[in-house]
């Protein structure tokens, strides 16, 4: 059946409503979709110096447009096979006291295939949704299940491979930007954004040629915000890098008319040091072509402040999540001064 | 040599532009009726199909139960890939109200541009909904603002599933389709739920499948009557051309050479005439849809799109038609040819000897079929049967005419005084087997017209007089909701004589879907309701909860007759007490007593009410209540109302019919014009020796003129019984199986007259020109005759 049908629009309205943060593309952030690129009017807007409460911020906050639950993890089998995989719950509120969209996303990355899969719910029948204590966040049978954060049960099953995942963290929440307030562009655009990057994770991939045992590192990102990014801001490059050394990396950088980037130092007792539009460079070495698209899967990234200076390449570069909203998201390595493993996100790619 | 041969052959279209315009108009009109209704068929079916194939409903299996949208978050919690379906008709419509989860819903061919600011938005927070152009004009008050959507399926209304269940006023759903794997522990999850197979036949297309067949027949008669034309222009052609073949073949032409030349020119023929009735298939079609949508949905609430398309399809059937039709009518004379003798003379005597035969053969045959027909109507089971019946007896009918027209030719020789009236009776008696066909197809279009029509009368006689029986109320009000039918019953208190709730709820009658009602007792139904077979004391009964009345479908269906049982299913087994006509619903129907209806059904939203008035005063209170209460013309009708909006629909069902008959009608005079025309070259030889004998060309062209206008006469009163059995088999065999009721016969003897009348006429009209062309005839042409030596 025609792939550009009214569900699919429909759907691809609340797919581009979720990612327009993520992926502020220029048509999509022109108000070509259910109306996004028109600000946040009547939600709530971050505001810095956060306070926050745990566990109930580890849940949902509607009043607020768009909010995700962001887990990857790099793996790797007894036989030294690298894996990766990303499961994310995204919130969208259309309106300030409308309705409530939820979408899943899943992928399972080998050095030689990409899995993906992707679900979509309704607010307020509890097909999806995110309680805090005791912590579960869901959509249809996919789900990341507590008793709280720090342990957590992960399932997910797509069209051609699913997984079986336990996820212990060994230190405690870092936050990003000043103590959890993000910002995102020079004019101000911000989100509350903090992270469990301290994740051992060991578990059960079922692919298409067998189960797969694996070990490996976790990250969880929770993020919330209201805010669309600046309009010439066409996509964004995400970094989240575990270092052998047993710190941990975060980079990213928006492209476009006025670019920006950041980056978190995290110490591995928990430390963060935060580089605001300065101190981070990030630089394409390589593209591959990834569905009929130049997506670059070699990088440079810098942080001369800490003697940073690595290359890194993706464990596949075809590490193509082809839902409705297609973005590269894939397990990467790192070599040079500070060797890793981590995971690459990518959008706004044409 | 085969130039020139063609060159011959071709010359004699030349010199007969007539008899090769009366060929391809008669090839275009048999292909292009045949190819219109089909056109329509195809509309419609396709319009069915596109019904069905929304949201994928014929190709994926569903669930079915009790299911609410919690069974639905169980479900997909539990890992099946479901989602969620309402596909009921849109509450006082015919329209198909579809309930969605644009999350979860397959791609769908509706394509809603949901990316205005707000659009999504407002779709799931029930503000926003899509209508089918078709229905726009359709929809009652009360709903959110409706935009149109082209590619909608006709007569469906999308909403979101909230919002649907807000419509309907209940949180069920219809069923949920199953996208993944077909569960296997369904039972587990949602106990009581089924698994069905996808629903590939809709309900509709079995419903409209006799309305179809209908039309088919009706297309295949047309066919039939235009094959007439074409037989008798082409034996005419080949007759004619019979010296020229002969020369032909003694010059050399071999006489394979000569039948492909022949085949080729037919070919051409068909190539020609199919591309006409294309054309003018397109336009019957064109012109007739709009009357066969609003039957349609009038009938079964069954929607068709408005627009035709011309598909390849169309072209390749359009010339399988007129091909086949050629093959038909020329084939005998192609065969006959192919075994000519090189020498064999024409045989004009031989010719009709043979005819003497296939008079008697006719005879036998005609008497056979009618035989048949009776058989049919008698041990026949089902609409097919039905048809068949039909068939045999217009067929037989057709065959016995020339034996019958013979029969009493020959008695009015017997009583014929003079030489002159002798020559008229056994002049005419020898033209019959010329003229039989084209008889036949007047006597086929006079059947039909009248059977049909009598068929017609009787229904709308019928009809009009159970509308009276069946809106015996003034007023009928419909609430929006049970709010609003409180203050309006508050309102109206006091002001009008009864109050009569009309409840319904859907329930299976032995096993199949079906409506019941709950009426009160009240002398509004004792005094009028329609019974067709009632027990005594039928109406305390009833009160009394002692028992249920069915309506004729489902009686006659079910063999449900008083003192039967009938099963209600959930609401249990029930006396039948009697049984009521219920025309224009397919479906099956029972009455409960209040009482009784509301202890089974007692969720059941009291919404519509009836109202007794006194008739003057009922259009005040009508007005008032709508002002004060702001309801939409659909919420508060009177009776008048629904009755002109009935019978306009039941004028609608017809106005095809008879568009087809008139078609028919036509057709058969030009088939009656072409044989006349025919046979006047023919028949030279015959009346020059009456002309030399003193006999004036006025008079022998007058004779001709009243010899047509006799003939037309007799076949109409031949018709006359054959339409009155027709109108039988129709009312009694073909309603009953398509329709599920039967209709008494009510004749129409002036309507016969008047057909009579334009039978005359279109005889007339057929043959004077032939006679005004005898009666010009230069005499030398006559003087010839005696030259040639035949």
């Amino acid at each position: 059946m025609n792939g550009n049908t009214a569900l699919h629009r429909l759907i691809g309205a609340v797919v581009a409503a979720v990612l327009a943060v993520l992926s502020p593309n220029a048509v999509l952030a022109q108000g070509g979709f259910a109306g996004l690129g028109q600000g946040g009017e009547g939600f709530a807007l971050p505001k810095p110096n956060p306070t926050f409460a745990f566990p109930e911020d580890h849940g949902a906050h509607p009043d607020y447009r768009i909010e995700w639950w962001y887990l990857t993890a790099t793996l790797e089998a007894q036989d030294g096979t690298p894996y990766g995989i990303q499961w994310t719950l995204f919130r969208s509120a259309l309106t300030p006291e409308g309705p409530q969209v939820w979408m899943g996303h899943m992928g399972v990355t080998t050095p030689d295939t990409h899995h993906s899969g992707e679900r979509l719910a309704r607010g307020g029948i509890g097909q999806a949704g995110v309680e805090p204590a005791p912590f579960q966040a869901w959509i249809d049978d996919w789900s990341m299940t507590g008793p709280d954060l720090s342990n957590l049960t992960l399932t997910a099953t797509g069209p051609t491979a699913s997984y079986d995942l336990d996820f212990a963290a060994t230190g405690p929440l870092v936050f990003h930007g000043d103590n959890g307030f993000s910002v995102k562009s020079a004019s101000g655009q911000a989100s509350y954004y903090y992270t469990q990057p301290f994740y051992e994770v060991s578990g059960t991939l079922h692919l298409p040629d067998g189960p797969v045992e694996v070990t490996g590192q976790g990250w969880l990102d929770r993020e919330w915000s209201s805010q669309p990014l600046e309009d010439d801001q066409e996509g964004w490059d995400w970094f989240s890098l575990h270092l052998e050394d047993g710190h941990k990396l975060m980079a990213f950088q928006l492209r476009g008319g006025t670019p920006y980037t950041y980056a978190s130092w995290i110490t591995p007792d928990g430390t963060l040091t935060p580089y605001q539009n300065q101190g981070v460079t990030l630089t394409p070495l390589a593209t591959a072509d990834v569905a009929d698209r130049d997506v670059p899967v070699r990088w440079r990234l810098e942080l001369p402040d800490r003697g940073l200076d690595v290359t890194v390449e993706a464990v596949n570069p075809d590490s193509w999540q082809s839902t409705l909203f297609p973005y590269w998201e894939g397990p990467v390595t790192a070599t040079g001064s500070h060797p890793a493993r981590g995971y690459l996100e990518m959008t706004g790619y044409e | 040599m085969t130039r020139a041969a063609l060159q011959a052959l071709l010359s004699h279209w030349r010199r007969h532009p007539l008899q090769m315009l009366t060929l391809v108009i008669g090839l275009a009109l048999a292909t292009g009726l045949w190819i219109g209704v089909q056109a329509i068929n195809a509309q419609a079916r396709a319009s069915y199909d596109q019904a069905a194939a929304t949201l994928d409903q014929d190709s994926l299996p569903r669930i079915t139960g009790d299911l609410t949208l919690s069974d639905f978050v169980r479900a997909r919690r539990a890992g099946l890939q479901v989602t969620p379906v309402i596909d009921e008709r849109l509450p006082r419509t015919r329209l198909r109200l579809l309930g969605i989860d644009p999350f979860t819903a397959p791609p769908s061919p509706a394509t809603p541009t949901l990316t205005g600011e707000g659009d999504l938005t407002a779709f799931l927070t029930g503000d926003l909904i899509f209508v089918a152009s078709d229905a726009i004009d359709a929809l009652p008050g009360g709903l959110p603002e409706a935009r149109v959507l082209d590619d909608l399926a006709p007569g469906v209304v999308l909403a979101d599933i909230a919002t649907a269940q807000a419509i309907r006023g209940t949180d069920a759903l219809s069923h949920m389709l199953i996208l993944g794997d077909t569960p296997t522990d369904l039972e587990t999850i949602l106990p009581g739920a089924a698994v069905e197979p996808p629903q590939t036949g809709t309900d509709v297309a079995r419903l409209t499948d006799s309305f179809h067949l209908n039309l088919t027949a009706f297309g295949l008669l047309a066919f039939a009557v235009g094959l007439f034309i074409v037989h008798a222009a082409i034996g005419l052609a080949f007759e004619q051309r019979r010296p020229l073949f002969r020369t032909l073949r003694a010059l050399g032409l071999s006489s394979r050479r000569l039948t492909i030349l022949l085949a080729v020119e037919l070919t051409a023929f068909t190539l020609l005439g199919g591309t006409l009735g294309i054309v003018l298939g397109y336009l019957v079609a064109a012109a007739l849809l709009p009357g066969v949508a609003a039957t349609l949905v009038g009938l079964y609430g069954a929607s068709v799109a408005g627009g035709l398309t011309l598909s390849p399809l169309w072209w390749l059937s359009g010339f399988a038609m007129s091909g086949i039709g050629l093959a038909l009518a020329g084939g005998q004379s192609l065969w006959q040819l192919a075994r000519l003798p090189v020498l064999a003379p024409a045989m004009p005597r031989a010719w009709a000897r043979a005819r003497a035969a296939t008079i008697r053969r006719q005879a036998v045959g005609g008497l056979a079929l009618l035989l048949i027909s009776a058989l049919f109507a008698i041990f026949g089971e089902g609409l097919a049967a039905g048809f068949a019946c039909l068939a045999a007896l217009l067929v037989g009918a057709a065959l016995l005419l020339p034996p019958v027209l013979v029969a009493a030719l020959d008695l009015g020789a017997q009583r014929a005084r003079g030489p002159i009236g002798q020559w008229l009776w056994a002049d005419t008696r020898q033209q019959v087997p010329g003229l039989s066909l084209a008889l036949m197809a007047l006597l086929l279009a006079l059947a039909a017209n009248v059977g049909v029509g009598t068929m017609v009368g009787s229904f709308r006689t019928t009809f009009t007089g159970w509308l009276d029986q069946r809106l015996a109320s003034e007023l009928y009000l419909t609430a929006s909701d049970q709010a609003q039918a409180a203050d309006l019953l508050d309102a109206i208190d006091g002001r009008v004589d009864a109050i009569l709730p009309i409840v319904s709820a859907e329930i299976t009658l032995q096993g199949a879907p079906a409506e019941v009602y709950g009426v009160a007792d009240h002398p509004t139904y004792r005094e009028n309701w329609p019974l067709l077979d009632a027990q005594p004391g039928l109406w305390e009964q009833l009160a009394a909860g002692e028992g249920v009345l069915i309506n004729e479908q489902a009686a006659r269906r079910y063999d449900l007759w008083p003192g039967a049982q009938a099963n209600l299913g959930d609401a249990g087994t029930w006396n039948v007490l009697g049984v009521y006509s219920d025309y224009g619903n397919p479906r099956g129907q029972a009455i409960l007593g209040l009482a009784a209806f509301d202890a089974a059904f007692p969720d059941a939203p009291r919404l519509r009410y009836a109202l007794r008035i006194p008739k003057d005063a009922a259009p005040d209170l009508q007005d008032d209540l709508a002002a004060r209460f702001d309801l939409s013309p659909q919420q508060i009708v009177n009776q008048a109302q629904i009755k002109a909006f009935s019978l306009s629909v039941f004028e609608q069902t017809f106005a095809v019919t008879a568009a087809l008959n008139v078609l028919t009608l036509g057709v058969a005079a030009f088939a009656l014009w072409a044989s006349l025309t025919t046979l006047a070259g023919m028949r030279l030889p015959q009346i020059a020796p009456v002309w030399a004998l003193g006999l004036t060309r006025r008079r022998l062209a007058l004779a001709d003129l009243g010899r047509a206008l006799a003939l037309a006469g007799a076949t109409a009163l031949l018709a006359v019984p054959v339409g009155v059995v027709l109108a039988w088999v129709l009312l009694a065999v073909v309603n009953v199986q398509a329709f599920g009721w039967r209709l008494p016969l009510l004749v129409d003897p002036s309507g016969w007259g008047w057909l009579g009348l334009w039978a005359l006429v279109a005889a007339g009209l057929a043959a004077a020109f032939p006679a005004w062309r005898l009666w010009r005839l230069p005499p030398a042409h006559l003087v010839q005759v005696f030259a040639h030596e035949r």
